[in-house]
């Protein structure tokens, strides 16, 4: 019959992104933690300092396993009918959004999204609560996304 | 009046009262900050008297530009606004695009004879087009055209005089409105309020002032909603006509609504607890763009303040074009963990149109949604429910203030089953 009964192939979002995090929380959480374990070992000694690096160490190591799973749970899939985003790892969602139903697509992308070639592709809908966000795609392929999306919209589209 | 003002191409002109109303509110608000700062300083009676007329005259003036400056027509199937003294604004609003249109007539436009239109598009942040003000006749004879091109009759109709017939299907007693708005919950906690600040002040008469300050606001505000609501709901009817349900209601601002049919996005049904051994419900409906702005709209979202159970769903029923299906489906054991309180009341149903979902721990609420007007579904777990082996289902429609339905904590296949029937269901929905 139609999409629903077909085997759903996930996509996932661009390694880029992964990398990105990664990158941030490093900055965000290793380099302060390095620091104060510095300040900590020369001012109270070379363990103390030991100490707390090691605690920042382990801080780090838990954010990027926590960002690379959450990195994993992003996916989307194309189906005849309509799109769907899943998302969250405490929080998990899944979205599906109609093709007829959508107002427009919004494609942003941010200074450090440029700079790795990223993208984020937005779906709007007629109702507020809708929530279909994909950051994270090579820009290539939020273009292509978007363009398949007007065009089924449009062939798709009903009334409010 | 002789009918509305013309000009050249079939433009039209507000009422000529039009700047004396406006410009009455911006005085009103003109004179209400300067007084505040002026008191304290006690000026003398002739700056006083200089500086009124000033702001009289200039509120006057601007009136008038901003009349001169406004004009509409309907024409080409949309409604054409024109308007603004320095910054003009034309507006082109597709009667097709129509959701609802109302006529308001505030208190002192009632004393006058006149009424604004007010339009809404699905998708606006705003009320698309207010017509402030127009004379009632004109304001019920343009509501009507537009209605009648939007329902797609003849395209002569534009010329027409359409008054499609009505079946008045209801008439709110007061004293059943009065009576239900008092057993309501702002009406009971303002009530409890009070005592409890009168028992403050017998009791402890030296209690802490800001306690006392903070009560006293509170029980205002209730107050002030019940009244609100009161005056707003008062001689509540509902007819039928051919271009969708009529609505009319309101003591000092008296407004009539039109819903055209199958523009309902979702109906909420509820029941406060002491209403329910009554068997009473209060209705509500959200059509698209509706309630973006203010209290002043919550208010009017009301498609029946109070009915007995079985009218309230026969009436639903006729504004959704189908039987709504019983929500018969009780949420599963585990959800008295997640929801202790509410998961008494959580329940499903679903047919082919509709998606029926009740909640609440006092008052009962049922969400209806017909399938049609999905929007986006969205399955949502949190880590509580996944240890406890449940999930929920949103179902979004366009509605501002009523957004769809959610089917809270069901068991956790259940749920992917009911995303997928769902998602199937309002796509078969659509066409």
């Amino acid at each position: 019959m139609t999409g629903d009964a077909l085997p759903l192939t996930w996509r996932a979002l661009d390694p880029g992104l992964l990398r990105l995090r990664r990158v941030l929380s490093a900055l965000l959480v290793g380099a302060p933690g390095l620091a104060v374990a510095v300040v900590a070992g020369a001012l109270a000694g070379p363990l103390e300092g030991l100490a707390v690096g090691l605690v920042a160490a382990l801080l780090l190591a838990l954010l990027l396993e926590a960002v690379r799973r959450r990195f994993l749970a992003w996916g989307y899939a194309e189906r005849e009918d309509d799109l769907l985003i899943r998302r969250g790892v405490v929080l998990r969602r899944t979205s599906v959004v109609p093709y007829g139903r959508m107002q427009y697509v919004d494609v942003t992308a941010g200074p450090l999204d440029r700079r790795l070639g990223l993208a984020t592709v937005v779906l709007h809908t007629a109702a507020a609560a809708t929530d279909a966000t994909i950051p994270g795609l090579a820009a290539a392929e939020a273009d292509r996304l978007r363009d398949r999306l007007a065009a089924l919209g449009e062939a798709r589209a009903a009334g409010v | 009046m002789s009918g509305p003002v013309t000009t050249e191409q079939g433009w039209l002109r507000l009422h000529p009262l039009t700047p004396l109303l406006r410009s009455g509110r911006f005085a009103v608000a003109i004179l209400a900050l300067v007084t505040q700062q002026g008191v304290q300083q006690r000026p003398p009676v002739l700056v006083v008297l200089t500086f009124l007329v000033g702001v009289v005259s200039l509120a006057l003036l601007f009136g008038y530009l901003s009349w001169r400056a406004t004009r509409y027509r309907l024409a080409d199937g949309e409604l054409q606004v024109d308007s603004g003294v320095v910054q003009r604004r034309t507006r082109r609003v597709p009667i097709v695009r129509l959701q609802s249109v109302d006529v308001v007539r505030p208190l002192l436009a009632r004393a006058l004879g006149l009424a604004e239109l007010r339009l809404e598009v699905a998708g606006g942040g705003d009320t698309e087009a207010p017509l402030s003000y127009l004379s009632e006749d004109d304001a019920h004879r343009l509501r009507s055209r537009l209605l009648a091109l939007s329902a797609g009759s003849s395209a002569g109709s534009e010329l027409d005089e359409v008054s499609p017939e009505e079946e008045l299907l209801v008439q709110v007693p007061t004293r059943a409105l009065v009576v239900s708005v008092l057993l309501g919950a702002p009406a009971l906690v303002g009530a409890g309020l009070l005592v409890g600040l009168v028992v403050l002040l017998v009791v402890a008469p030296g209690a802490a002032p800001a306690v006392l300050a903070v009560m006293l606001t509170a029980a205002i505000g209730t107050v002030s909603a019940v009244v609100r609501r009161l005056l707003n709901e008062y001689g509540f009817s509902v007819a039928e006509s051919a271009d969708g349900l009529r609505l009319r209601h309101g003591l000092l601002e008296t407004r009539a609504q039109t819903i055209p049919t199958g523009r309902v996005q979702t109906v909420r049904l509820t029941e406060p607890l002491l209403w329910r051994r009554r068997g009473w419900v209060r209705v509500e409906v959200d059509v698209a763009g509706y309630g973006a702005g203010g209290q002043e709209q919550e208010v009017t979202a009301a498609l029946l303040p109070v009915a007995p159970r079985a009218f309230a769903l026969a009436l639903v029923d006729r504004v959704l074009g189908a039987a709504v299906p019983p929500a018969d489906r009780p949420a599963p054991p585990a959800a008295r963990w997640r929801a202790p309180l509410s998961a008494r009341l959580l329940a499903v149903g679903v047919d082919d149109r509709h998606l029926v979902a009740t909640s609440g721990v006092l008052t009962r609420t049922t969400d209806v949604l017909p399938l049609a007007k999905v929007q986006s579904l969205r399955l949502v777990q949190g880590p509580w429910q996944r240890r406890l082996g449940l999930a929920s289902v949103h179902a979004d429609s366009a509605g501002r203030r009523l957004s769809g339905a959610v089917a809270r904590h069901r068991d956790t296949h259940e749920a992917e089953a009911l995303l997928a029937d769902l998602t199937r269901r309002a796509r078969l929905a659509r066409r």
